[in-house]
C-alpha cells in the first residue's frame, strides 16, 4: 500500500516536473519567435533583404585586400602600434583593476578575517562597480579628459575591480583556515596573515582569473576605441568612415584584431591550464 | 597504490635555490609591473592629458544634470522680453503670468535672485546688486558693452570684455550682456518638465490630481480616454522623449535576450560535436573547435560592424552579433563541460536498453544542465552591458541614444537620465539572473 502511494507521489511529481519543463521550453520558444519577428520589424533593414547583402561587405573588403597584394601585409604592420596601444589599455586596466580587486576581496570575505561591518558594504560597492557599463564611464571621461586611451583604461579598470573582486572573494571563501590560525597563534597581525597564509593559497587562482579578465579586457578596449578612446578601435572607425577605397585597411585591422585575440586566448588558456590544472581552467 | 619507502631527503642544497628564486621573483615582479606602468604613463602621455583636461566640463555636466535654468532675456533687436525654461521656445512663459521672482513693468524688470542678489533691468542698462561686493552696472551700446565695477580688484567671476560682460557670482546666478541683449539665468534644482511638457494641460499637476483625472469621465481630448491621454502626454514629452528612451531600452534588452538564447541553442548541439567523448571523428571535432575559435576571435566589434552593413540599424543586428560571438564562447564552455561528465550515469541508462537519444536525454543532459543554465545566465547579464556598447557602435538601442545625446552636449540632464536608466536596467538584469540561478540550480 505504502509503496503504491509512494509510486503515485513520484509519478505526480514527475508530471509536475514535465509540465514545468514544457512551460519553460514553450516560454523560450515564444520569446525567440516573437522577439525575432519584433526585432525584424524594428530593424531598419529586414532580415531577408539583409541576408542577400550579408556577404557583400566582407566580400568587398576581401576583394580590396586582394587587390592591394603584398602591400596588405605592410598595412597589417602599419596598424601594429595602434594594436599595441589597445593591448596597453587592456593590460594597465587589468593590472590596476586587479590590484583594486585584491583589496576589495580581502575586505569582503569573512574567511580571511575581514572587518565584519565592512563586508556587506564592500560587497554592495562591488555589485555597483560591476553593473556600471564601461561605455558610460568611458564616454563621460572622454568628454572631460578629451579623446585619449586613458578614459578607456579607467573605465575598464573600474569594471574589472568589481568583477574580479567578486571572483577573488569567492576564492577566498574556499581556502584552508589552518595556516591563518597557525600564524595568528604566532602573533602575526592581519596584514602578515594575509601575506603569508592567504596569498600563497590563492595566488594561482587569482592569476588564472586575472588572465581570463585580460582576455575579456582586450576585446573591451578594442570596442571602446571605436567610441573615441584611441587604439585599434579608433583606427577602425577612421577607415570604416572613409567608406569605399579603405576596404583593404579595414581588412588589415580585422585580420590583426583576429590574430591578436586568438594569440591572447590561446596563451592565456595554456597559462591558466598550467596554473590551476586544465580541468579548473575555465 | 605503491608506497615509497625512501623519503626524499631535503638538504640545504635543494632548498636554497628555490628560496633564492622566490626571493628574486618577489623583487622582480613588482619592479617589472612598476616599470611597465611608468612606461605607459609616457605612452599614454598622462602629463599632457592632465594639462588638457577640462574639469570645468565635469562641473557643467554635474550642475546641469541636477539643475535647470530659467532664462530672462531682453532682446533689443526684436525689442522683446522673454522668460523661458532653458531658453526653449516651447517652454516660454506668458508675460502676464510670470514667476513671482520677476517683476515686470513695461519694458523694465526687477529680477530677484534670492539671498540679496538682485538685477534691475532699466532700458539698456542692467544693475546687478551683489551682497558684500556692490553694484555692477552694465550698459549695452551700439558697439558693445560699457561696464562699471565697484572700486577694488576685479574678481575672477566677472569677465569684462568690450563686447560682452559676464557675471556669475555664484554657480546658480548669472548675468550676460552683449550689444543685442541682456540675459539673466536663474538656476533651480531638479529636472524641468520631467513629467509633462510645458504646454500640456497636465503641466504642474500632482499625482493625486492626475489619479483623479484619469478616473474622471470628462475627457480632455474627446478621442482618447483620460488615462490614455496622460500616458500619451508623458511618453511624447518632447524634452525628455520618454517613449523613445523606453523603446531604446527595450531594444537593448531584446538584443541581449535574443542573442544569448540563440547562442545557447546553437552552442549546445555544436558542443556535442566538439567534445572528445561524443565525437570520435577527429576531423569533425577539429573543425567544430576551430569554428568556435573563429566565432569568438572575430569578436563582437567586427561582427556588429558587418551586421550593421547588412541589416541596418536595430535590435536584430545587435542580437545576431551577440549570438555569433557567444555561440563560440558558450560552445567552448559546453564542450568542456561535456568532456568532464561522469560516464557511469550514461552506462547506467544504456544498461536499461535506452537508445542513443534516450541516453543523451537521461544520462548526459541532467549532468550538464547546471553548467548550461548558470553559464547562459552569466552571459545574459554580461550581454546586457555588451548590448549597450554594440548599440553605441551603431546598432541602435540605448547605447546609440546615449552617444547622440552626449554629442549634442546641450541637455545634460537627458544624458544623466539615460545613464541612470541604463544602470538600473543592468542592475535589475544582474539581480534577476542571480535570483534565477539560485532558484534553478540550488533549488528554491
Amino acid at each position: 500500500m505504502a509503496v503504491a502511494a509512494l509510486e503515485q507521489e513520484i509519478l505526480s511529481l514527475r508530471k509536475h516536473r514535465q509540465l514545468y519543463s514544457l512551460i519553460g521550453l514553450l516560454l523560450v520558444v515564444a520569446v525567440l519567435v516573437s522577439g525575432y519577428s519584433k526585432a525584424n520589424s524594428m530593424n531598419s533593414g529586414g532580415f531577408l533583404q539583409g541576408l542577400s547583402k550579408f556577404f557583400d561587405y566582407p566580400g568587398e573588403i576581401v576583394a580590396e585586400a586582394i587587390d592591394a597584394g603584398p602591400a596588405f601585409f605592410g598595412q597589417i604592420l602599419h596598424f601594429l602600434p595602434a594594436m599595441m596601444e589597445t593591448l596597453n589599455i587592456a593590460l594597465v586596466a587589468t593590472l590596476l583593476g586587479g590590484a583594486g580587486a585584491v583589496v576589495l576581496a580581502m575586505a569582503s570575505t569573512r574567511n580571511v578575517d575581514s572587518w565584519g561591518p565592512l563586508i556587506p558594504v564592500v560587497r554592495r560597492i562591488m555589485d555597483v562597480m560591476r553593473a556600471f557599463p564601461e561605455l558610460i564611464i568611458a564616454l563621460f571621461l572622454i568628454f572631460v579628459l578629451g579623446s585619449s586611451p586613458v578614459p578607456a583604461m579607467i573605465a575598464v579598470a573600474f569594471h574589472t575591480a568589481g568583477a574580479l573582486g567578486k571572483l577573488f572573494s569567492e576564492v577566498n571563501d574556499n581556502i584552508d583556515r589552518k595556516p591563518i590560525e597557525g600564524l595568528s597563534a604566532c602573533g602575526a597581525n592581519w596584514l602578515q596573515r594575509i601575506r603569508f597564509a592567504v596569498l600563497p593559497q590563492v595566488a594561482p587562482n587569482y592569476l588564472s582569473y586575472f588572465l581570463l579578465r585580460l582576455e575579456i579586457n582586450v576585446r573591451a578596449s578594442a570596442i571602446l576605441g571605436f567610441v573615441g578612446a584611441g587604439g585599434i578601435g579608433q583606427e577602425l572607425r577612421r577607415t570604416i568612415g572613409w567608406g569605399k577605397g579603405a576596404g583593404d585597411e579595414t581588412a588589415a585591422i580585422f585580420v590583426l584584431l583576429f590574430i591578436t585575440i586568438m594569440i591572447i586566448d590561446q596563451l592565456s588558456s595554456w597559462l591558466r591550464g598550467r596554473l590551476v590544472g586544465s580541468s579548473r581552467a575555465h | 597504490m605503491t608506497t615509497d619507502t625512501l623519503e626524499p631527503t631535503v638538504t640545504l642544497n635543494t632548498v636554497w635555490p628555490k628560496i633564492r628564486r622566490r626571493a628574486w621573483l618577489t623583487v622582480l615582479v613588482p619592479c617589472t609591473v612598476l616599470l611597465y606602468l611608468a612606461y605607459t604613463w609616457f605612452a599614454f602621455d598622462i602629463t599632457g592629458l592632465l594639462a588638457k583636461a577640462r574639469p570645468d566640463r565635469a562641473a557643467i555636466l554635474a550642475t546641469d544634470s541636477v539643475a535647470y535654468k530659467v532664462q530672462v532675456e531682453k532682446n533689443f533687436r526684436s525689442d522683446t522680453f522673454e522668460v523661458a525654461i532653458e531658453g526653449e521656445r516651447t517652454a516660454t512663459y506668458d508675460n502676464t503670468d510670470l514667476p513671482d521672482w520677476i517683476d515686470l513693468s513695461g519694458d523694465n524688470a526687477v529680477v530677484d535672485l534670492g539671498e540679496g542678489y538682485e538685477i534691475e533691468i532699466d532700458g539698456k542698462t542692467a544693475l546687478f546688486t551683489i551682497p558684500n561686493f556692490g553694484v555692477i552696472r552694465g550698459t549695452a551700446t551700439e558697439t558693445g558693452v560699457e561696464t562699471k565695477l565697484p572700486e577694488g580688484p576685479v574678481p575672477d567671476w566677472v569677465k569684462v570684455d568690450p563686447r560682452k560682460l559676464e557675471v556669475r557670482p555664484t554657480i546658480d546666478r548669472r548675468l550676460q550682456i552683449t550689444k543685442t541683449k541682456i540675459e539673466v539665468h536663474n538656476y533651480f534644482a531638479g529636472w524641468e518638465n520631467f513629467w509633462f511638457p510645458f504646454r500640456s494641460p497636465l503641466y504642474g499637476m500632482s499625482f493625486s490630481e492626475l489619479y483623479a483625472l484619469a478616473l474622471n469621465a470628462d475627457r480632455i481630448d474627446p478621442d482618447y480616454s483620460n488615462l490614455w491621454f496622460v500616458v500619451e502626454e508623458f511618453l511624447s514629452n518632447p524634452d525628455w522623449q520618454h517613449g523613445a528612451v523606453l523603446t531604446a531600452l527595450f531594444e537593448t534588452i531584446m538584443m541581449a535576450v535574443l542573442g544569448t538564447l540563440t547562442a545557447a541553442l546553437f552552442g549546445l548541439p555544436l558542443a556535442f560535436l566538439a567534445a572528445r567523448n561524443f565525437t570520435p571523428s577527429l576531423v569533425l571535432r577539429f573543425g567544430t573547435r576551430r569554428l568556435f575559435d573563429f566565432l569568438r576571435g572575430i569578436d563582437m566589434l567586427i561582427w556588429s560592424l558587418i551586421f550593421i552593413r547588412a541589416f541596418g540599424l536595430g535590435p536584430l543586428t545587435g542580437a545576431l552579433a551577440i549570438a555569433f560571438t557567444d555561440t563560440g564562447s558558450l560552445g567552448k564552455l559546453f564542450s568542456e563541460a561535456l568532456e568532464n561528465i561522469d560516464n557511469r550515469q550514461v552506462e547506467g541508462v544504456r544498461a536499461t536498453g535506452a537508445n542513443q537519444l534516450q541516453r543523451y536525454r537521461f544520462g548526459v543532459i541532467p549532468q550538464i544542465l547546471p553548467v548550461f543554465v548558470s553559464q547562459v545566465l552569466y552571459y545574459l547579464e554580461s550581454n546586457t552591458r555588451s548590448a549597450t556598447v554594440i548599440g553605441a557602435l551603431g546598432a541602435g538601442g540605448i547605447g546609440l541614444l546615449l552617444v547622440e545625446t552626449m554629442k549634442t552636449s546641450r541637455d545634460w540632464e537627458n544624458t544623466s537620465y539615460i545613464i541612470i536608466l541604463t544602470i538600473v536596467v543592468v542592475i535589475l538584469m544582474d539581480q534577476m539572473s542571480s535570483w534565477l540561478r539560485r532558484k534553478l540550480i540550488e533549488g528554491r
